[in-house]
């Protein structure tokens, strides 16, 4: 199969789109148990149960955000370049928190003094509390544009600050993403637990997935006031990429655009709410596994209405208009998505396939009991 | 333009994330492939004492993987958050080996050392074995990738700079899969990373041989690390000659620097063990020579010159000139996109754009650079060769002292049976020998492409992202800070595991 260069940026947009919900669905869940543990474990074995609840999988779950980062590399190099160095404290803070995660899991319950235990726990919120809100926040800050500028080297100069980051729009796109995934750990943790531990979980999926429903419809009202972004000038979608060849307009409601020319699109943001509701009911009827088809369902909507919205910008430039990124003018050369293209065709369903194996093979409930009587061969 | 302090500071900060994260990246590649062969003696002979062995090393290996996965997160982010216009100049290509390392290597690894520590009482033998294996075969395919791309850095073939989108992009996937410099280089790591498992595997049970613990365990272990050990180092040393020959050819101001080779001589070269380099003069102020050898080993003929530094500078010059055509042609281009005759022209001084790059440094226009700054930038286009000439020769003393001792320890241990105290001691104060090496291999290999950051294609003073000075001392202190706290941890953990032996860990109770 060749495809042409326009199909190609598309299926890779799409790729992007798959990537970063597979994380927000595997490793987002470890995100949200992560932030949940203090709140749901309160003695020493409660949070051990928690912890090995999520951590024989919990490392490649977070590969999917690797391997996010990685194609958005390959795929959208100057998407990544610009993304990465104009958030560089946010990524930053991201990135400290990240390495708390590994640490967290595998050393916590390696000494049995409680207070390195006390230590790795807030280790551990910290590490699922801070990138599920950065996540967000740094959503929310693409919708509003980024201030950068490109030279005619593609040299990449970024005018804001850190605190810039922090606007109210964006703070509200960071609760979004913080309790959605809050609610899909509380799912899992439902899932996997019994008795208190698996109560306390049913408690928190409603209060997290209502509060995150909330923010979400709060920020798609803001949005219809909120300043989108147009591409004016003739759009070469198989031309060579160079973001500096084209022109751009912004004004109040434009992210709305697409859904006017494709009414279809409404179905998406309409899923989010409607999935979010079952999730609920599913996890008062004490159905979690249902209950977690349907908040992957709602976690998958909430991005991809982000990504419908803003389509076909990737990174809008909202101090040097012309220069923002879409997926027409910031891709890999069309040889390298062609390549990329069939990597990602041949591996990901491998990946799929072992990942589902080693989730049936650590499928079941994790108990008090169980941890009592494994001190050593769990963490 | 970025100011100097960024550039320096962005240096400074990949080096020290990359060497700490070099600290533990051998120990889990080596060590997932010892694991391996003592679970495949578990399954084999059925007898406890490997299954013991692979869930203590197991263990250790757990309480070091944490940090590699760690510290590697942020080798993948740094590219883009300090190394922007790199990463777009040339993510077109670079790109792609990471994103297929995390398609490929780093899921299976990572999938897979969950069920390593949590499937064993929920697999059987032969499954878990398969697991083990996975692993190990994801942690080597993620370093394959990894050098492949860093290949791409010594010697980037196979792509080419497209002025419409002003970067670097892939003109043939082949090349850059199957650069040979990057497959020698690859064996050379790998069997580094497996000499550096060996060494601590013989190190640990020394220690428990020493203080007449654990006695049994500690002999089968030692008894595995000391072969694979042997096996391992000589892989090192003739990959090591082999990567040595490659660089050789390709990168000849690499190769004349680690030597101080300053000026052409008539072949075969001279070795020179010791020299006190002035990259000023150009000369080494002080050098003991050995006729012929370093031709000999270095081309492998005895009629093959090796290049001088000064002859290589005055090549260089040459291609600065043209880089300024290049460079001025492109500018030309911009305005008018389809000229064939500009097209002819610039397709023909392309190859030495990234020289023309150089006078950035000097001067934003390049076209305006003068002789003199023509000169200056000649003269830098070599990496300063004293540290390169020194590091070489540390790591390779290194590597040949490991020889000596894994010698020692596989005669011992397959000829005579039994090892002597001093020799355990040897094993257990030699530990560092192995990570000094890597860490002087990673600074020879990186800082002898410099003034590059991409081999004659983009120099590391240009990749750099326009962060503030400010921004950079902060997350420079940070890095240092957490990765040495992390590192104290990740010590102070294994210490304590090493000590508490391998009997508390198999009772199970506290």
């Amino acid at each position: 199969m060749i495809f042409d260069y326009e199909t190609l940026r598309c299926i890779w947009w799409a790729f992007l789109g798959v990537l970063l919900i597979g994380f927000a669905i595997t490793g987002g869940y470890d995100c949200g148990v992560g932030v949940l543990l203090p709140f749901l474990g309160k003695t020493d074995d409660e949070r051990r149960v928690i912890l090995n609840a999520s951590a024989p999988t919990w490392e490649g779950n977070q590969v999917w955000l690797i391997t996010a980062g990685g194609a958005l590399f390959a795929a959208w190099p100057i998407a990544y370049a610009v993304a990465f160095s104009s958030l560089y404290i946010a990524l930053f803070l991201t990135l400290f928190a990240l390495w708390l995660r590994p640490l967290g899991f595998d050393y916590r319950s390696k000494m049995p003094n409680q207070q390195w235990r006390d230590w790795w726990d807030k280790a551990l919120f910290v590490g699922g509390f801070v990138p599920a809100l950065i996540f967000g926040v740094a959503f929310g800050n693409l919708l509003k544009g980024i201030p950068f500028h490109l030279e005619s080297d593609m040299r990449m100069t970024y005018l804001g600050d850190f605190f810039g980051l922090l606007n109210p729009f964006a703070l509200i796109a960071g609760v979004v993403s913080l309790f959605m995934l809050v609610m899909h750990g509380a799912v899992f943790l439902q899932i996997k637990t019994v008795g208190e531990i698996q109560q306390r979980a049913k408690k928190a999926v409603t209060l997290a997935t209502s509060i995150a429903l909330s923010a979400f419809a709060l920020a798609g009202l803001w949005v219809t006031r909120l300043e989108g972004y147009h591409i004016t000038s003739t759009v070469l979608q198989n031309g060579a990429s160079n973001p500096l060849a084209k022109f751009v307009k912004r004004s109040e409601g434009l992210w709305l655009d697409n859904y006017e020319h494709v009414p279809a699109l409404w179905a998406i943001p309409v899923l989010v709410f409607v999935a979010g509701g079952l999730t609920i009911w599913l996890s008062k009827k004490d159905r979690p596994g249902w209950a977690f088809v349907s908040s992957s369902v709602a976690v998958a909507g909430i991005i991809l209405t982000a990504g419908v919205s803003m389509f076909p910008f990737l990174i809008p430039s909202n101090i040097s208009l012309n220069s923002s990124l879409t997926i027409w003018d910031a891709s890999s050369s069309h040889r390298t998505l062609q390549i990329m293209f069939w990597a990602t065709v041949i591996f990901l369903p491998i990946i799929l396939t072992y990942t589902r194996w080693v989730f049936s093979v650590m499928r079941g409930k994790i108990t008090v009991e169980q941890i009592q009587q494994n001190t050593h061969s769990l963490y | 333009m970025i100011s100097e302090g960024v550039i320096e500071l962005s240096r400074w900060q990949f080096a020290v994330t990359a060497l700490y994260h070099f600290l533990f990246v051998p120990l889990t590649l080596g060590l997932s492939l010892l694991l391996a062969i003592m679970e495949s003696c578990y399954v084999k002979t059925g007898q406890q004492v490997y299954k013991e062995m692979t869930q203590f090393w197991g263990k250790l290996f757990g309480i070091n993987f944490a940090v590699g996965v760690s510290t590697g997160l942020a080798m993948e982010f740094q590219f883009g958050m300090n190394w922007s216009y790199f990463s777009l100049y040339v993510g077109d290509i670079f790109g792609a080996p990471l994103a297929i390392e995390s398609l490929v290597a780093f899921f299976l690894e990572s999938t897979f050392v969950g069920l390593f520590f949590f499937g064993w009482d929920k697999l059987t033998k032969n499954q878990h074995l398969m697991v083990t294996w996975l692993l190990v075969l994801g942690s080597t395919l993620s370093s394959f990738n990894i050098l492949i791309a860093n290949g791409w850095l010594q010697n980037p073939h196979g792509a080419e700079f497209n002025y419409q989108s002003m970067r670097m992009e892939v003109l043939d996937f082949g090349s850059l899969l199957f650069n040979p410099d990057a497959w020698v280089k690859f064996a050379h790591t790998a069997a580094a990373a497996y000499n550096t498992a060996a060494a601590f595997v013989l190190a640990v049970s020394a220690y428990y041989l020493l203080n007449n613990r654990e006695t049994d365990f500690a002999k089968h272990s030692y008894d595995i690390a000391a072969k694979f050990g042997l096996v391992a180092v000589l892989l090192v040393i003739v990959m090591g000659d082999e990567s040595g020959y490659s660089v050789g050819k390709i990168q000849k101001a690499k190769f004349a620097a680690i030597e101080a080779e300053w000026h052409t001589e008539t072949p075969p070269a001279a070795f020179t063990p010791i020299a006190f380099p002035n990259q000023e003069t150009m000369e080494n102020d002080f050098a003991i020579t050995v006729p012929w050898v370093l031709g000999i080993i270095g081309t492998r003929s005895l009629d093959t010159p090796i290049i001088g530094l000064t002859d290589i500078v005055k090549e260089n010059r040459q291609r600065i000139r043209n880089g300024i055509k290049a460079y001025s042609l492109l500018q030309d281009l911009r305005d008018d996109k389809h000229d064939p005759q500009l097209l002819a022209d610039f397709a023909r001084y392309k190859p030495d754009l990234g020289y023309g790059l150089l006078l950035k440094a000097y001067t934003e226009k390049v076209t305006d650079a003068s002789e003199q700054q023509i000169e200056q930038a000649a003269k830098n286009s070599i990496p300063a060769v004293a540290p390169l000439f020194w590091t070489f020769r540390i790591m390779v003393g290194c590597g040949f002292t490991l020889l000596l001792i894994s010698g020692l320890t596989f005669f011992y241990t397959v000829i005579r049976k039994t090892s002597p105290t001093w020799l355990l001691k040897l094993n257990l104060y030699a530990v560092p020998l192995p990570w000094i090496a890597s860490e002087m291999g990673w600074f020879v290999s990186e800082f002898g492409r410099q003034p590059w950051a991409v081999a004659n294609v983009l120099p590391t003073f240009l990749s750099a992202s326009s962060l503030s000075v400010s921004q950079m001392v902060m997350s420079l202190i940070a890095y240092i800070a957490l990765y040495s706290l992390f590192l104290a941890v990740e010590m102070f953990l294994m210490i304590r595991y090493i000590k508490q032996g391998v009997v508390y860990h198999t009772e199970g109770e506290a």
